[in-house]
């Protein structure tokens, strides 16, 4: 048992004892608007601009001008209370969400002037616009007889003086980090508009030893790099973990059984079990966005490779490219209808596009270099991809049709892109010109906001969950 | 679909490739064509040469590798040179069987390049069949570039790491 089960925890909304609740959810909608107009202007801009970003057809490789620009927003998060420390742990984790999504600047608590002592009531509004706190979260952690952990939270607006959010948690207390990121998500999505990504894990290969004799294994982590833990011993290599959209499951590829092949992994359960009966090597698989099937490179016995898929339950298989080339890093639209791969049938690798059942497969990457690894947005709008011109390693964005090219990161070496469950951040590896081994990055779609996603060793191929259920 | 029951271990040929490979890292930037060049032996049946039919010799003198231009699975002729000897070897010592392990430098995606080590394998099995090798006693496998042998961050360990090896199965008992 990995352990990994995705616990239930019970939501329920609580509302400000000021204005009576459902006047006050209307009223906080319009403040919410309000607000975005008038102090998120900015940070609106910032994530506005993927949809609304106009660059030439066919662009010329763009390093964004923005990055440093956006102001984060000025918040508040108290410490809830509680009676032992889990009440500023949660806050920590919160405000640490926050300070990472690069939109928020948590305030450092030492220039608060009001000690919340009771999160029910408004707190001081005044006390925090003095340090241009554009919201304060308040919050308490206490136990309930049976054992679980009870948390409320709630998001004031310090400018109109009114409650925009009352939540309150039912969870075991191991997943107390969960709760923080729940309602990190919460306030991202009532700043933004958009769904948070901060309740969701990371898998990925870590790396240890030498170079020349690596030792890789699967792991998992939240996306912030809490509750690591293994997925597999390293005696084999593994590469290429992939999240199933719907269940608790991935698939990877793994030299355990002596052949490289494509294998599915039961989170909830350990069990490992081959996909497909294929001869000879299969690899750089995904899931379709039902989870139904999983889509793959098969390599021919020519030394070619095309891509195929085999439906999970029923086992059949259908092949969707047929060419003398390397066909692979196959990804599906989020609408499941098409799908996009690398193929270096024009001489080098580019990116393709082809219906689901391999029709009218065309190029779409048309720059100066080499394309591969095309990973669609979950929101549907973007291909990231990784680039390599110049002799650097890039990655970026493009539409669906391959125009509007943007480059957000470039380096030594660095490939791999994974998307954030709301499409906003990508995450990526990075080694560097001399470095031993590779790291993980996140950075938004600006390109202003790269972090490093802290990790016990080396790390690549990280693939990111969709929200938890 | 079937269960996987246990994982298996590398074989031991493969980390005594590695072993051996260490050597080429510290040579200089002149790419290397066989195994001779990267200082593990004298060339063909020279003095101190190995046991003859050993997989010393195959190694040390035939040569166990051939080397790639960028993202190219296309036989050198130095390449050739070498795979034309190690079909002549294996013609002669007819119990062997072989793995061929298909590799890439690190300059490029690891998906693409797991294919490219494939394509390159493939290609090196191809030229030994052409040379009368029967084709069932060759099995191959693309490491991409998971497995380099050298490890600088220039050319000169790009060079040595895109190789296709041949390994001997069963070699060394």
């Amino acid at each position: 048992m990995l352990g990994l089960t995705s616990s239930s925890i019970l939501t329920h909304r609580i509302c400000s004892d000021l204005p009576p609740p459902h006047r006050l959810k209307v009223k906080g909608h319009e403040l919410m608007q309000k607000f975005l107009k008038a102090t998120m202007v900015i940070a609106s801009l910032a994530l506005g601009l993927m949809v609304t970003v106009t660059l030439p057809a066919r662009a010329l490789v763009e390093i964004d001008i923005n990055r440093g620009v956006v102001e984060p927003v000025p918040v508040a998060i108290t410490d809830f209370l509680s009676g032992d420390g889990k009440g500023a742990e949660i806050a920590g984790v919160v405000a640490a969400d926050l300070r990472r999504s690069g939109l928020f600047a948590p305030i450092d608590k030492a220039a608060f002037i009001e000690k919340i002592s009771n999160p029910d009531v408004a707190p001081r509004f005044e006390d925090w616009r003095v340090i241009n706190a554009q919201a304060v979260v308040t919050g308490r952690v206490t136990q309930e007889p049976d054992g679980r952990l009870r948390t409320e939270f709630r998001l004031w607006d310090t400018f109109a003086g009114v409650q925009l959010v009352g939540e309150q948690f039912f969870a075991a207390p191991r997943d107390w980090r969960r709760i923080a990121h729940i309602i990190a998500d919460t306030i991202y999505e009532q700043f933004t508009g958009e769904k948070g990504y901060f309740d969701s894990r990371i898998v990925y290969v870590e790396e240890s030893g030498p170079r020349d004799n690596r030792v890789k294994r699967l792991a998992i982590m939240d996306q912030d790099g809490a509750n690591h833990r293994y997925l597999s011993d390293g005696r084999s290599i593994v590469m290429t973990p992939r999240f199933s959209p719907q269940r608790q499951e991935i698939t990877y590829m793994s030299y355990e059984s002596g052949e490289p092949q494509v294998y599915l992994l039961q989170l909830e359960t350990g069990q490992r079990e081959l996909v497909g009966n294929f001869p000879g090597m299969t690899f750089a698989p995904r899931f379709s966005p039902n989870g139904d099937k999983v889509i793959m490179s098969l390599l021919r016995n020519d030394g070619n490779s095309n891509i195929f898929t085999m439906d999970l339950r029923t086992r059949n298989t259908a092949r969707l490219t047929d060419t003398n080339a390397i066909d692979t890093s196959p990804s599906y639209s989020p609408d499941g209808s098409q799908v996009v791969f690398t193929s270096d049938r024009g001489g080098r690798a580019q990116i393709y596009l082809m219906g689901a059942d391999g029709s009218n497969q065309r190029r779409i990457s048309f720059g100066d270099g080499t394309y591969s690894t095309p990973v669609w947005s979950p929101r549907g709008d973007l291909i990231a991809f990784t680039k390599q011109s110049g002799g650097e390693f890039q990655i970026g964005v493009m539409r669906t049709d391959g125009s509007g090219e943007r480059i957000l990161s470039a380096g030594y070496l660095q490939e791999g892109p994974t998307w954030s469950p709301n499409g906003r951040v990508i995450m990526f590896f990075r080694q560097d010109a001399g470095a031993q081994g590779p790291k993980l990055y996140s950075i938004d779609l600006t390109g202003r906001n790269e972090q490093p996603v802290p990790t016990p060793h080396y790390g690549s191929d990280p693939a990111w969950s969709p929200l938890l259920k | 679909m079937r269960r996987i029951a246990a994982l298996t271990r590398s074989p031991a040929a493969i980390v005594l490739v590695a072993v051996l490979a260490i050597a080429g890292c510290r040579s200089n930037t002149q790419v290397p064509n066989t195994a001779a060049d990267l200082g593990l032996g004298s060339g063909m049946a020279g003095p101190g040469a190995a046991t003859p039919g050993s997989s010393q010799e195959f190694t040390v003198s035939v040569g166990d590798r051939i080397f790639f231009d960028t993202d190219s699975s296309v036989i050198r002729a130095d390449a050739q040179a070498t795979l034309a000897r190690q079909a002549q070897w294996l013609s002669q010592y007819s119990s062997y069987s072989i793995t061929i392990e298909g590799h890439a430098d690190e300059r490029g995606t690891r998906e693409y390049n797991l294919a490219l080590g494939a394509r390159r394998a493939a290609a090196a099995r191809d030229f030994l069949v052409s040379r009368g090798v029967a084709a069932n006693r060759i099995r191959t496998i693309s490491y991409g570039k998971e497995r380099p042998v050298a490890v600088c961050d220039d050319i000169s360990c790009w060079s040595q790491n895109r190789r296709a090896v041949t390994v001997l199965n069963g070699a060394g008992s």
